[in-house]
């Protein structure tokens, strides 16, 4: 349920009450409706999910825990040298 | 794309699938609630990769399959109206009703459209004020404040021809019907990332409370899931039952405020019947009588006909993990995605559709395909 | 047969045939009955039967490629082209897909009533110039103007005629255990460009169709060797309908190597915004070539030098199959997923 995809704030603007702002995903950018997210703006990355960001990507709590993934991963790679199957 | 391809990294996943191998003393059942996260776990594979006794089972998150099938009778009666212009999410449009569904209402000349957005609904409302636009209110509490905005949108607009025929469901209450089953297999539960995003995690502890089952709020993408796995498999193997937050770039405790405010003032709590399991007390969203003016249901007074499913059909043991789709003796022969007999069959997320669309090859025998 | 239909009461009748939707233009399976149960038994003819992009039929003792393709498009006119370079490009392809080369097309107009004279035009002169750049002519036609609300602005088809060379024998039915699958560039960038016109979807790069006519690119493979089971180009349906039709055909099974597609962010965006899946995406100027293993080096190397086969791979492998046709993906994570001919068109989802 509920496909909703991280992209970044272009620009905001405020249309019949709504503030909303074109969001970029990948090489593409859309509008979304970002009322729901007060504390992003420009720069920041947000979740959009049907048009409406539900969410500001929290990017130190994403840096942190990729990181412990990471190291994670590093590891394994160590642990398992002849292991260079794909 | 940030945030998206870290977390489809192949390194990654192989160190995470070793770590929930080492973990791994025993048989465990788990359950992602979520359809979108059934997709992903099909697409990589992901229950391929994972020890033998570790079974994923697959819950009843997909609003597509979960619409009740009255629902779908009401919508399709409703965008047969040569005054209305009936506007849905794509995949509701092959879900089938009763007798048809909405491609073939189309396909006979209603005006059916498919919308990214639920704004989309209200700009063709101020677009053509002679015709009745009705939008296809359906999801889960992700897509709630969504659908939400667009109907108090259109109340402080004043859009008289706009108006909503709703069919929310909310994730919390079915997991308590699971976890009340006698047949119950699950023990632990992946929460949907996304539903959680919008309601944060704290229901989630009541349930952990009750039933003393972890939970682990997931992500969508494969590294997500196979780390939500490891938190869930290290709580079983501790003898822990916590809710823990792995989705934790998108997710919080409270959840999108906000979000929720918007939803409170749009949305009522009731009773809501879900295709495939039955009536889950205190499970759906419907609109509060304030804005009446905007509800489908009650504009076009339609009565509920309760339907008939497919007798054949299993969607209700496979919404609650009972069964995989492969157990069904229809899967694959009488009921495929062109000719579903149920609505797991119908949306890729589906547990059905998903099976069919990825895995048919590794569960047939050879020589039994038609 | 199961002995339980007796009793089984269906009560979603979405076995109903009684009418033609949508997607029985999508190019998936529902594309696929329709020309099994309708037209084969109707129109029974060998040409016909092999299910090739075109019919080569023998006339005085030469191979003629004949082909004909209708086309609807909204909007008309698109970044990287307009209906009329689809209706040239397409008729093309489809010719040279056969190894033809291809040397003169009919243009047939559909216009409804209401059109303006300007677009009419344009489209026109874009059918002129996209036919002199690729070397063939346009040699007759017909224009029919239907009512205002019979028609969709403009509907074009062309049809084609082609001459092909002594010793070339491409065919879908060729395809054998070994063989690799090169295609020549990314995927979905037709499509992709028009959802994004209706959409609302605005492209960082400079994102448009890729209709183009691939004739020189065949002529250019054709001319290194032998070794060419198929080609084609996977239009409608994108790659995953047009290898199982291979596949099918063939009786083989295709392994595809999913970190091997070629795939531009902004169509990777739309698609991961949408819901959608690029391997069903329309392309309008991609080659998918069949080669016999020992010439796949060489075939790809040839694909590069083109202008139009700049960014080609090899994204696959033909396998034996003991249990009939299928496609599957090996995916980054080791794992193998089937890739399924889809029924309809794909919807953009919400879930």
């Amino acid at each position: 349920m509920c496909l909703a995809i991280p992209g970044k704030i272009l620009d905001e603007r405020t249309d019949n009450g709504i503030r909303s702002g074109r969001v970029q995903f990948g090489g593409i950018t859309r509008d979304a409706c970002l009322d729901f997210v007060p504390d992003a703006g420009v720069g920041d990355y947000v979740l959009v999910h049907v048009g409406f960001a539900i969410s500001r990507v929290d990017r130190e709590e994403a840096e942190r825990t990729y990181q412990l993934l990471e190291s994670m991963g590093v590891l394994e790679e160590e642990l398992a040298p002849g292991d260079g199957a794909a | 794309m940030k945030y998206v391809d870290e977390y489809r990294d192949p390194k990654l996943a192989r160190a995470l699938v070793a770590d929930i191998a080492r973990r791994t003393s025993r048989d465990w059942v788990l359950m992602e609630i979520c359809g979108g996260q059934t997709h992903t776990i099909m697409r990589y594979g992901i229950d391929e990769l994972l020890p033998p006794g570790l079974e994923l089972v697959h819950g009843p998150g997909c609003p597509v399959c979960v619409t009740p099938i009255e629902t779908i009778d009401k919508a399709v009666e409703i965008a047969s109206r040569p005054d209305v212009t009936f506007v849905s999410y794509g995949d509701m449009l092959r879900v089938p009703g009763s007798h048809t569904d909405l491609l073939r209402v189309k396909a006979r000349g209603g005006d059916v459209r498919i919308v990214y957005s639920p704004m989309e609904a209200l700009v063709l409302a101020r677009a053509n004020p002679d015709r009745q636009v009705v939008f296809f209110a359906v999801g889960f509490e992700t897509t709630a404040p969504a659908n939400a905005m667009a109907v108090w949108q259109a109340h402080r607009e004043g859009l008289t021809n706009f108006s909503m025929l709703v069919s929310h469901v909310l994730v919390p209450p079915a997991i308590r019907l699971l976890l009340e089953q006698s047949t119950n297999r699950v023990q632990g539960f992946i929460a949907p990332g996304h539903v959680c995003t919008v309601m944060g995690y704290r229901e989630y502890e009541d349930l952990v409370r009750d039933y003393r089952v972890p939970i682990v709020v997931g992500g969508f993408e494969p590294v997500d899931l196979l780390e939500a796995i490891r938190m869930l498999v290290a709580q079983l193997e501790e003898g822990r039952a916590e809710v823990e937050n792995q989705y934790v770039r998108s997710v919080t405790a409270e959840g999108n405020l906000p979000a929720q405010r918007v939803m409170e003032q749009v949305f009522e709590v009731g009773d809501m019947k879900w295709r495939g399991v039955g009536l889950i007390p205190q499970s759906g969203f419907r609109l509060r009588p304030a804005l009446a003016a905007h509800d489908a249901d009650r504009i076009f007074g339609l009565s509920t006909v309760s339907a008939d499913e497919s007798p054949e059909c299993i969607a209700a043991q496979v919404l609650q993990g009972l069964k995989k789709p492969v157990d069904c003796p229809a899967f694959g022969t009488r009921c495929t995605p062109e000719q579903p007999l149920g609505a797991p069959m119908v949306s890729s997320e589906g547990a059905c559709a998903a099976y069919f669309q990825y895995r048919r090859h590794a569960m047939e025998p050879a020589g039994s395909r038609r | 047969m199961s002995d339980r239909s007796d009793g089984f009461s269906c009560p979603v009748p979405l076995a109903d045939r009684s009418t033609v939707l949508l997607g029985h233009g999508s190019g998936g399976k529902l594309s696929a009955e329709l020309v099994r149960d309708v037209f084969l038994p109707a129109f029974r003819h060998p040409a016909l039967a092999a299910l090739n992009d075109q019919a080569i039929v023998r006339v005085n003792g030469s191979r003629v490629a004949f082909t004909t393709d209708s086309f609807v498009v909204k909007p008309l006119f698109f970044p990287g082209g307009d209906i009329g370079t689809l209706a040239v490009h397409g008729t093309i392809n489809d010719l040279a897909m056969g190894g033809a080369q291809p040397l003169f097309l009919s243009v047939a107009l559909i216009i409804e009533e209401g059109l303006p004279m300007d677009d009419l035009r344009r489209v026109v002169a874009s059918l002129q110039q996209s036919a002199e750049r690729a070397g063939v002519g346009i040699v007759t036609g017909d224009t029919k103007v239907v009512e205002k609300g019979s028609g969709d602005g403009l509907f074009i088809t062309t049809s084609g005629i082609g001459l092909v060379p002594d010793g070339v024998d491409l065919s879908a039915d060729r395809a054998r255990p070994g063989d690799a699958v090169l295609l020549s560039g990314t995927l979905g960038d037709h499509g992709i460009t028009i959802l994004g016109q209706r959409e609302g979807l605005r492209f960082d790069g400079a994102m448009a169709s890729d209709s183009a006519a691939l004739h020189t690119l065949v002529a250019d493979l054709l001319a290194v060797g032998t070794g060419f089971r198929c080609f084609r180009d996977p239009t409608r349906g994108g790659l995953a309908s047009t290898l199982n039709e291979i596949a099918a055909q063939s009786g083989v099974a295709i392994e595809l190597d999913e970190a091997q597609l070629p795939i531009r962010d902004e169509v990777r965006g739309a698609c991961e915004l949408l819901g959608l899946d690029p391997l069903y995406v329309a392309n309008e100027g991609k080659l998918v070539a069949l080669v016999d293993p020992a010439m796949a080096d060489r075939a790809l190397e040839t694909m590069r030098a083109h202008p139009l086969g700049r960014q080609a791979v090899r994204v696959g492998t033909v396998q034996a199959t003991a249990r009939g046709p299928i496609v599957t993906m090996r995916t980054p994570f080791g794992t193998t997923r089937i890739v399924d001919m889809l029924a309809g068109d794909q919807l953009p989802r919400i879930c």
